[in-house]
């Protein structure tokens, strides 16, 4: 039985691994048939189905979750404790200063012009005869991984010297234009608001696809009410239309807000954080496990979190309304 | 049976079962293992008798090589080995080595020995874990003494007791250049540093205007992007201070700001920030930040860039076909000191730290220290790429002529070698405020002294 609980060779891992997904299978399916059983009390089918969810969550989530709180108050060896000396370095540092700048950037950048992009585009192609396709064409970009994102955009913004063929499309219209070719990447701060410009294009369809089927579930009666009193247009759109479709305005701005924190991919693809365009995601990864500093690194991703909770708060807020509305 | 118990077997079912999903997801390295073929006598074991008969033993070794490729010469050279003295050695790699190692020290799962590419990170994990680490043995001592030049010895050292036994060796101080190119235009190699300087100008003079240029530069590495730039200013530290200064300059015992750091970050700048010298094929002194070190020095295959400076290990990175040696397409020559009496070289290499002080683990750790190893190493690397500061190491086991050349400079009477600085300081700084600082440097055009100060203030506490 050594090869199962040290398997060495590819075959034996594969092996290993079917036969655990085969045991969690056959325990999962054990649980059902169990708790599924009628006139059981009633906490036992609780359990049953919670049980699992929350062991997993207390063990991969809350408990490494306060192991890290507790490594942001203490020495790199997570051995003293140092109070809040973590957090002053963070704050008080010239490189994290323009780090915590640019997340601030990003953060109110891209929920916003993504949210305002998706909705004017629902809004136009609404109801046209070539809509599937417009949607399509925008959605596209959210099934590329933002990897995949980063390594596409930094093409688009490759830059080779003048009187040489550019690679990049945007250097080549500049140089058609009669402009010379430009490192978007390099020069701060045009260069944080070039990678903004990737997630926003990420984030653009989910924005479109969400509040397109909310104009979609406006009630004709109201639009036609609108019409009656004479309300057109942009009148239409800032007086019925949006007001209409304002709880999944928030929830898909606030949802984009935090994927937006959490994005450190395109960054560390496409300038890995230098010449001032690192975020505070990006930053963490560097600190925990390139630059030995797994305090630091825990001080980043704990300031997150505080970052992060007042979001998740509004959002679980608002769709608690919008769903007592209904 | 109660429900409730039912319930609670189930949910630790549960969990075992993630549990096991987790462990085979976490199963990383390619860990091989040679076989032992028994003890076996001869003249060709006769070099091994004083490891003794270590029939049954196994020792584990650890290292950044993981695809199995780049690993077999590794495999390969402990053969002889494990065929005299009957041992077997398990030999592991992961690409996230560094990362990988401080973890297992510390849960318990130390290797044997560890192929350490860092003489800051030994020092680290010695002072992390100092009942973890063990002290070389006496036999390891004694061929390190033997076999090596002194200043190795202090790298595998940390607070003045010897760990870590010297295993592979590269060489730094090289300008890579075409010889064809220089022999048309009628230029020498440089000797001293002023005559490099004048052949820049010269060179500069004889293409105005035109995007050929004497130098071609790239510090671009992904998430390590700025260390080829560290690589340039602890060559000028060596040149412009000397190798003592250099000493206290990496030790901290000057700080990372004194004037004299500054004024050899502004030579590196006569160079580097020099737009009638770079950056040759590729356009002016900020593509230095965005063009890669892998293709940095492809220029010259173009012709529009004459010098590039960077270590023995760029021979890799010139592309099939390409003919590298004295009478090929591309050659190095030696980078130049001040004058021409000093030689300071800039290298880095791996240390076998040992994490157990069982006795074949002792024997093994002496074994790589000696000839025998090395002289394995190199007949077991075919394709090039490797050497060792060995004395005893054979130069004609050496396949490549760039490797018997940095094995000639290692030899040299009047070299005097040191360790790449970034190596050796803590990581905070060598891993991260050295590079991202020089990166500034060049990309945001960032003052020498601005950028002295920066990392001087991100120097650990303690």
């Amino acid at each position: 039985m050594s090869w199962f609980l040290k398997p060495e060779t590819q075959p034996e891992k594969i092996l290993v691994m079917l036969l655990a997904i085969l045991l969690f299978a056959l325990v999962m399916a054990l649980v059902l048939l169990v708790v599924d059983r009628p006139r059981l009390p009633k906490w036992v089918p609780a359990t049953g189905y919670l049980g699992p969810a929350v062991l997993l969550i207390t063990f991969g989530l809350l408990w490494p979750g306060m192991l890290t709180i507790k490594a942001s108050f203490f020495d790199r060896l997570n051995r003293d404790f140092v109070g809040l000396e973590n957090y002053i370095y963070i704050f008080t540092d010239q490189g994290f200063l323009i780090v915590l700048g640019n997340t601030v950037l990003w953060v109110v950048l891209v929920p916003l012009v993504a949210t305002a992009l998706g909705l004017i585009y629902a809004v136009l192609v609404d109801r046209t005869r070539a809509e599937k396709l417009a949607k399509t064409l925008i959605f596209l970009p959210m099934a590329i991984s933002m990897v995949g994102a980063g390594i596409i955009w930094k093409f688009m913004y490759e830059y080779k010297p003048k009187g040489v063929n550019q690679i990049g499309l945007l250097n080549q219209v500049v140089v058609w234009l009669g402009g010379e070719p430009q490192q978007w990447l390099l020069n701060p701060p045009l260069n944080t608001f070039m990678l903004i410009v990737v997630m926003i294009w990420i984030q653009a369809g989910f924005a479109m696809t969400v509040l397109s089927a909310a104009i979609k579930a406006i009630p004709d009666e109201i639009i036609e009410a609108a019409k009656v009193d004479g309300v057109t247009g942009t009148k239409l759109f800032f007086w019925v239309t949006i007001p209409s479709v304002r709880p999944a305005i928030i929830v898909v701005l606030t949802t984009i807000a935090m994927a937006t924190l959490k994005a450190f991919d395109i960054v560390y693809t496409m300038t890995g954080g230098n010449f001032n365009t690192s975020v505070v995601a990006n930053e963490f990864y560097f600190q925990s496990f390139v630059q030995g500093g797994p305090q630091i690194g825990a001080a980043l991703a704990t300031l997150l979190f505080i970052m992060i909770t007042p979001i998740i708060v509004y959002n679980l807020r608002q769709m608690r309304i919008s769903e007592g509305e209904r | 049976m109660s429900h409730a118990r039912t319930a609670r077997r189930v949910l630790a079912a549960v969990a075992s079962a993630t549990a096991l999903l987790a462990i085979s997801a976490c199963s990383s390295g390619t860990p091989t293992q040679t076989a032992a073929t028994g003890s076996s006598s001869g003249d060709e074991c006769a070099a091994y008798q004083v490891y003794g008969d270590l029939s049954g033993k196994t020792i584990s070794v650890f290292t950044s090589i993981a695809s199995d490729a780049e690993a077999k010469p590794h495999t390969d050279s402990y053969k002889m080995f494990e065929k005299c003295t009957g041992a077997t050695i398990k030999y592991e790699g992961s690409r996230d080595f560094e990362a990988q190692l401080p973890v297992r020290l510390a849960a318990g799962n130390a290797p044997d020995i560890a192929y350490i590419p860092q003489p800051g990170l030994l020092q680290t994990l010695v002072r992390d874990y100092p009942d973890k680490v063990f002290a070389a043995g006496d036999l390891a001592n004694k061929n390190v003494d033997t076999y090596y030049a002194p200043e190795w010895k202090t790298y595998g050292s940390v607070d003045g007791k010897f760990y870590a036994v010297p295993v592979g060796a590269n060489v730094k101080s090289f300008v890579w250049y075409s010889p064809q190119m220089f022999a048309d235009k009628g230029y020498a190699i440089p000797t001293t540093w002023d005559e490099m300087i004048a052949l820049s100008d010269k060179i500069a003079a004889d293409n105005p205007g035109s995007a050929t240029k004497p130098w071609c530069a790239g510090i671009e590495s992904g998430s390590a992007t700025g260390w080829p730039a560290t690589d340039w200013i602890e060559d000028i530290m060596l040149r412009v201070n000397g190798p003592d200064v250099y000493d206290q300059w990496v030790s901290h015992a000057i700080p990372f700001n004194d004037p004299k750091v500054v004024a050899a970050i502004d030579k590196a700048g006569e160079i580097l920030k020099n737009d009638k010298f770079v950056n040759g094929g590729l356009g002016g002194v900020k593509t230095i930040a965005t063009t890669s070190f892998t293709e940095a020095g492809l220029p010259i295959l173009d012709g529009t860039c004459y010098m590039h400076r960077q270590a023995s290990f760029y021979q890799a990175n010139w592309g099939d076909g390409v003919n590298v040696g004295e009478d090929g397409d591309v050659w190095a020559f030696y980078l130049p000191s001040m004058s021409a009496d000093t030689k300071p070289v800039l290298g880095g290499g791996e240390f076998a730290a040992a994490f157990s002080d069982r006795p074949e683990v002792q024997a093994f750790q002496a074994f790589l220290a000696s000839p025998e190893w090395s002289n394995e190493k190199a007949k077991a690397t075919p394709n090039g790429g490797w050497l060792s500061a060995n004395k005893e190491l054979d130069p004609n086991n050496l396949v490549k002529p760039i490797d018997k050349l940095s094995y000639q400079i290692l030899m040299d009477e009047k070299a005097v070698f040191r360790f790449d600085g970034s190596d050796m300081m803590p990581s905070a700084v060598g891993a991260g405020s050295f590079w991202k600082q020089m990166t500034n440097w060049i990309a945001l055009g960032t003052s020498s002294q601005d950028v002295a100060d920066a990392i001087e203030k991100s120097w650990p506490k303690k």
